[in-house]
């Protein structure tokens, strides 16, 4: 089940003084249960970037292939497509309407055809994989708190089960607390399950512990794509767009460059301790 | 898709028509829309024409853009023309079956009335489209201040019109999000029956009014926050005058409507029966 991208460009109302080339000339592969960053600064397109991904939005040119077959195909199944490509929208509690939390978790099971009891089953699972607590799942959604309301928008997702998850900066305008939750929370979903998790940020301490593999949109285009240590080793260049590598690599260059012997790979300050530990045993 | 409706937006562009004072574009589109009114003639339709022409080209904003400002009124333009076409009796009898008759006048009255109703609302547009937002208010507000003294409260009218304004392309914008939003959980607004898809909307509806309201909430403690308390006293950073462009386009445009008046009135050309 993999998403590949061919050659995607996409040109917001072309032929206008609005006009915007908000993609260019983009191509990605991405595997079947990979945890995939995808980082930028605010407007290089990451939102635009991942709407492609199930059908939401259509390349001006390129090819969007789902599991080797290209979506714009003639007769391509798009429900299907948006049942196994999962996408939460930046803010998503903003889409939560119905009277309460399960209910509103049951809308995407609802639409898939499944029965009532069928849903709530969907509804309940979804909601117990994101840690919602379930004395308030009689609770109107408009009354919980931002990382609550985050939590059931992201489960009402999570109910239609499906094959890769992918987040708009789920972080986005909380505190650091519900922020470590969240991610943690996904990173777990993400062992549990096995799904394919895409998560979006412009921030790349936030992601920098998280994923396996990072791709770094600048205005467009896709400027550097490979493991965390790879992408941080270009910390000079991520400055430039305006995104910075996580402190530690700065620490750990800092301190190679005033003469100790550390490797500058760490990524989290767990590795980087341990880096520095060594270097003092040898 | 929704972001297709572009009534009442503003199109930036450099022009000589955007440089202008907004007062003189809402007075000479009420000229232009009178115009539409005192005459009904092919001289005048052709007079009316050439004047928009010239003004649309002027302005630089792109014939696509002010053709899909129609959009919203094709189903009263269609009403229009059917009606007319139909009910409209007067001259030779053209068609005729079972209980439908087309006469000449019909005819000639539908045509009429479809060029006036496209023209009203691509002579407002071209307004709109040309005229930011607060430069609208301004002038509008400056062009009716002589009511402020039987009481009308102008300055107030005006901002609620320009709030509403601006309001219009964000939640256009956010109507376009959160229906995305739920179109990613499999929600479908496209088929079903008239009552499924109303049903359909309810998902779209609820969040768009939550969003309206925290975005007014937000909008007044803003306002509040800078200590706007209407208009009494308060100045502008960028008052209103008129320039040598401005009183150019007046000229033009009462000449427009002398010429208007005098060939739809005085020149008795006809085109068969039009
Ligand atoms: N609906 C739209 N119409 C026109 N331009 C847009 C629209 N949405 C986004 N853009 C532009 O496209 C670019 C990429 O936007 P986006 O994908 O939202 O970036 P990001 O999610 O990385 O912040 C930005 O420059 C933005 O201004
Ligand atoms: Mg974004």
């Amino acid at each position: 089940m993999s998403i590949a991208l061919e050659h995607v460009n996409y040109v917001y109302s072309p032929g206008t003084a609005y006009e915007k080339h908000a993609l260019k000339d983009v191509s990605l592969e991405i595997a079947q249960g990979q945890f995939v960053g995808i980082i930028g600064h605010t407007g290089s397109g990451k939102s635009t970037l991942i709407q492609h991904l199930n059908g939401l939005m259509k390349a001006t040119s390129g090819k969007v292939l789902y599991d080797g077959q290209n979506i714009y195909d003639e007769g391509y199944d798009m429900k299907r497509l948006r049942s196994q490509v999962g996408l939460v929208f930046q803010y998503p509690e903003y889409q939560l309407f119905e009277e309460d939390v399960l209910r509103d978790v049951c809308f995407g099971p609802k639409n898939q055809g499944l029965s009532a009891e069928e849903c709530e089953k969907c509804a309940r699972e979804a909601l117990d994989l994101v840690g919602f607590p379930e004395k308030y799942y009689r609770q109107s959604p408009f009354e919980l708190s931002g990382g609550q309301k985050r939590r059931v928008a992201i489960a009402g997702i999570l109910a239609m089960h499906p094959k890769v998850l992918v987040l708009d900066e789920p972080t986005a305008g909380l505190d650091p607390k519900g922020r470590d939750e969240i991610l943690d929370q996904i990173e777990h979903l993400h062992r549990e399950t096995g799904m394919t998790v895409i998560l979006v940020s412009h921030s790349m301490e936030d992601i920098a512990n998280y994923v396996e593999r990072i791709i770094v949109m600048n205005r467009g285009e896709k400027m550097l794509d490979g493991v965390p240590k790879e992408v941080f080793s270009h910390y000079k260049e991520l400055e430039k767009v305006g995104l910075a590598a996580p402190q530690v690599t700065y620490v750990m260059h800092d301190l190679k460059e005033r003469g100790f012997q550390v490797s500058t790979d760490a990524t989290t300050i767990g590795e980087a301790a341990d880096e520095i530990m060594r270097s003092f045993h040898d | 898709m929704i972001r297709d409706i572009t009534i009442g937006q503003y199109y930036p562009a450099e022009s000589p028509i955007h440089r202008l004072d907004p007062r003189v574009k809402i007075v000479c589109t009420l000229l232009f829309l009178v115009s539409l009114f005192i005459q009904n003639s092919l001289p005048g339709y052709v007079i009316a024409t050439i004047f928009l022409g010239c003004v649309i080209s002027m302005s630089r904003v792109p014939v696509k853009y002010i053709v899909k400002g129609l959009k919203p009124i094709v189903i009263l333009l269609m009403f229009t023309v059917v009606m007319n076409l139909f009910l409209t009796r007067g001259g030779d009898t053209l068609v005729h079956f079972w209980i439908f008759t087309i006469t000449e006048e019909g005819l000639r009255t539908s045509v009429f009335m479809a060029v006036r109703l496209i023209y009203l609302v691509m002579g407002s547009s071209i307004m709109t489209f040309t005229t930011s937002p607060n430069g609208l208010t301004d002038g509008l507000e400056k062009l009716l201040r002589p009511l402020n003294k039987i009481n009308v409260p102008v300055h107030e009218v005006a901002m609620m019109m320009s709030i509403a304004l601006r309001f219009i392309p964000i939640l256009l914008e956010e109507t376009d999000k959160i229906m995305k939003a739920q179109i990613a959980r499999g929600a479908d607004f496209e088929s079903g029956n008239i009552i499924q898809r109303a049903k359909a909307m309810t998902p779209i509806l609820v969040p768009l009014f939550v969003s309206a309201f925290r975005r007014a909430n937000d909008l007044a403690m803003a306002m509040e926050a800078r200590c706007y308390n209407g208009g009494e006293g308060r100045t502008k950073m960028k008052p209103l005058r008129y320039k040598a462009q401005d009183r150019w386009a007046y000229v033009i445009t009462v000449i427009y409507m002398i010429v208007i008046f005098a060939v739809g009135r005085f020149v008795p050309f006809k085109l068969w029966i039009f």
